[in-house]
C-alpha cells in the first residue's frame, strides 16, 4: 500500500517510460532514405514480370497455360495457336498487375523459365489500363534485363 | 539602451501624444513576431524529435536539414480554400478561431522577460494571466458548436470539462507561488527568487509537488498528449477542429502552440526564476530564460513521444481526486511553512 503510494507519487513509471523515449533519442536512425539509398535485394525478389528468349531469339513460352491455372489472383490471360511450322504459341499473354499480388507462382509452375519476376519494383502507371502489361510488353522487358534475369537464376539453381 | 532611449526621444518629439500607441505597438510586435517563428519551428522541432524517439530521422527533404518544412507548411495552409460547412453557424465559425489564437498571444503581456523587460508591468500580472488563459477555452467551445458536426461538438464538450477540471489544480498551484512571492507582479515573483545561491533560491524546490502539478496541469490546459482528449484522432477524427481547413486549422494550430510556449514561459517564471541565472558566477538575463523554456518545450514533445492517451474517467480522476486535494493540502502546508523559521526562501 505505502509502496504503491511513493510509486505513483514520486511517478516513477512515467520517468521509467520517459527514460526509455530519452534513450532512443540518441539511437542511431535506421531509416533508409529510399530515393538516396536502397535496401539490399534478394536473387528471389518477385517485382516486374518479364518472358524471356532462348540464345537463338526464340521466345521461351509454349503456351502451356500451367501460370495461367496456377495464378490465385487470376491476372494471367492466354490465347494460343499454332504457329507456321507447327508449334504451339501464345497469340496473346496479358498480365494485369493491378490483380496480380507478386506471389511468384507463375514463375514457379513455368517448365521453361519464359514468365520470370524481374527485380524491378520502380515503376508505374499514369492512367488506369498502363498497369496492364502485353506479351510485346513482357518481352520488351525480358529483353532489357535479361542479363539480371539469368544470373538471378543461377545464383537460385543450386537450391532447386 | 542608449539607442533605445534616443529612438524615444526622437519619436516623442515626432508624434507627441501619438507615440506611445506607436511604440506600443513596436513593442508587441517584438514580442509576437517571434513567438510566431518560434510556433513554426516548434512543429518542426516536434517531429524531428517525434520521430528521433521513435529512430528515424523526421522531415529532412524540403530545404537543409528540412528548416524550410515550417515554411512549405504554411504556404501550404494559406493557399488552402477556407471550407465554410452548409450548416455551420457561419460568424461563430470564422471567429472561433481568432478566439483561441488571441489569448494565448494576450497573454503574453506580462510575461517578464529580463528585468523590467514586459511590456505591462502590472501589479495584478498572475490574476491577468489565470484570467486570460481560461479564456482560450471559449475558441474551443465555439469551434465545437459553430461546426455543427458530432465529432466537433463532443471534441468541445471534452475540451471545456478538461480544461475546467484543471485551470482550478493551476489555480492553486499559482496562490501557492503567490504566497511564497507574496507578489502578484510577474516581476515581483522572479525577484522573490533571486538569492546568493543561484538555483537553490527558486521556488521549485520548496513548492516542488506545486511545480510538478503546474506542469502536468499546463500540458492538460493546451489540450496536448497524453491530454489530447480534445482532439482524440483515433476517437473523435480531430475534435473540435474537425472541420476546419485551410488557415481556419492553421490559426488553431498555431494557437495550441503558442499556448505550450506560454506554459513553458510561466512555468519559467514562477518556479525556474525566469531571467536569473542558475549558478551565482554567471549574469542574469533573458537567455537563460529562453533555455528555462526550451527545456519545457522540450518535455512537451518527450511527452508526447512517450505517453499514450489518458482514458477519460482517468483524466478526470486525475484532475479532481489528485491534483486539488495535493494542491489544497501544499497551500496549507506552504502556509503553515511560511510562518516557522524554516522558510528560508
Amino acid at each position: 500500500m505505502a509502496n504503491n503510494f511513493f510509486k505513483t507519487f514520486l511517478l516513477l513509471e512515467l520517468l521509467k517510460g520517459l527514460s526509455v523515449t530519452g534513450r532512443y533519442f540518441f539511437a542511431r536512425h535506421i531509416t533508409v532514405e529510399y530515393p538516396d539509398e536502397k535496401t539490399p535485394q534478394g536473387f528471389r525478389f518477385r517485382g516486374l514480370h518479364a518472358q524471356r528468349r532462348y540464345a537463338n531469339g526464340e521466345e521461351r513460352c509454349i503456351g502451356c497455360k500451367l501460370c495461367e491455372a496456377v495464378c490465385p489472383a487470376l491476372a494471367i490471360k492466354i490465347e494460343i495457336a499454332e504457329r507456321e511450322d507447327g508449334t504451339r504459341r501464345t497469340t496473346q499473354y496479358d498480365i494485369d498487375l493491378t490483380k496480380c499480388i507478386f506471389c511468384g507462382f507463375c514463375e514457379e509452375s513455368c517448365p521453361v523459365d519464359a514468365i520470370v519476376e524481374t527485380r524491378v519494383f520502380e515503376y508505374h502507371g499514369e492512367k488506369c489500363g498502363d498497369l496492364y502489361y502485353t506479351k510485346p510488353m513482357l518481352l520488351a522487358n525480358g529483353d532489357k534485363h535479361e542479363e539480371q534475369i539469368a544470373m538471378d537464376r543461377a545464383a537460385d539453381a543450386k537450391y532447386r | 539602451m542608449a539607442l533605445l532611449q534616443t529612438i524615444q526621444q526622437m519619436g516623442q518629439g515626432l508624434l507627441g501624444a501619438a507615440w506611445l500607441p506607436v511604440w506600443t505597438v513596436v513593442k508587441i510586435l517584438v514580442i509576437v513576431l517571434p513567438i510566431m517563428g518560434t510556433v513554426a519551428y516548434l512543429t518542426l522541432a516536434e517531429r524531428k524529435i517525434l520521430g528521433w524517439m521513435q529512430v528515424r530521422p523526421g522531415p529532412n527533404r524540403v530545404g537543409p536539414w528540412g528548416l524550410l518544412q515550417p515554411l512549405a507548411d504554411g504556404i501550404k495552409l494559406l493557399l488552402k480554400e477556407v471550407i465554410i460547412p452548409a450548416n455551420s453557424s457561419k460568424y461563430l465559425f470564422l471567429a472561433a478561431p481568432v478566439l483561441a489564437l488571441a489569448p494565448a498571444l494576450a497573454a503574453w503581456a506580462v510575461i517578464p522577460f529580463d528585468d523590467g523587460m514586459a511590456l505591462a508591468d502590472v501589479n495584478a500580472g498572475l490574476l491577468y494571466i489565470l484570467a486570460i488563459t481560461s479564456l482560450g477555452v471559449y475558441g474551443i467551445i465555439i469551434a465545437g458548436w459553430a461546426s455543427n458536426s458530432k465529432y466537433a461538438f463532443l471534441g468541445a464538450l471534452r475540451s471545456l470539462a478538461q480544461i475546467v477540471s484543471y485551470e482550478l489544480a493551476m489555480g492553486f498551484a499559482l496562490v501557492c507561488v503567490l504566497l511564497a512571492a507574496q507578489s502578484m507582479n510577474m516581476g515581483d515573483i522572479v525577484r522573490g527568487q533571486q538569492s546568493q545561491y543561484g538555483l537553490l533560491g527558486w521556488y521549485f524546490i520548496p513548492l516542488f509537488p506545486m511545480f510538478v502539478v503546474y506542469f502536468i496541469a499546463g500540458v492538460a490546459e493546451t489540450n496536448r498528449a497524453p491530454f489530447d482528449l480534445a482532439e482524440d484522432e483515433s476517437v473523435i477524427v480531430a475534435g473540435f477542429h474537425t472541420e476546419y481547413s485551410g488557415m481556419g486549422f492553421a490559426l488553431f494550430f498555431l494557437a495550441e502552440y503558442a499556448n505550450m510556449i506560454l506554459i513553458s514561459a510561466l512555468t519559467s517564471v514562477m518556479f525556474l526564476g525566469g531571467w536569473l541565472s542558475p549558478v551565482p558566477f554567471l549574469p542574469n538575463s533573458i537567455i537563460w530564460l529562453l533555455v528555462k523554456m526550451s527545456f519545457f518545450l522540450f518535455l512537451f514533445l518527450w511527452f508526447r513521444a512517450t505517453f499514450p492517451r489518458y482514458r477519460y474517467d482517468q483524466l478526470m480522476r486525475l484532475g479532481w481526486k489528485v491534483f486539488i486535494p495535493l494542491t489544497l493540502i501544499w497551500v496549507a502546508v506552504v502556509a503553515a511553512w511560511m510562518q516557522t523559521p524554516l522558510w528560508l526562501w
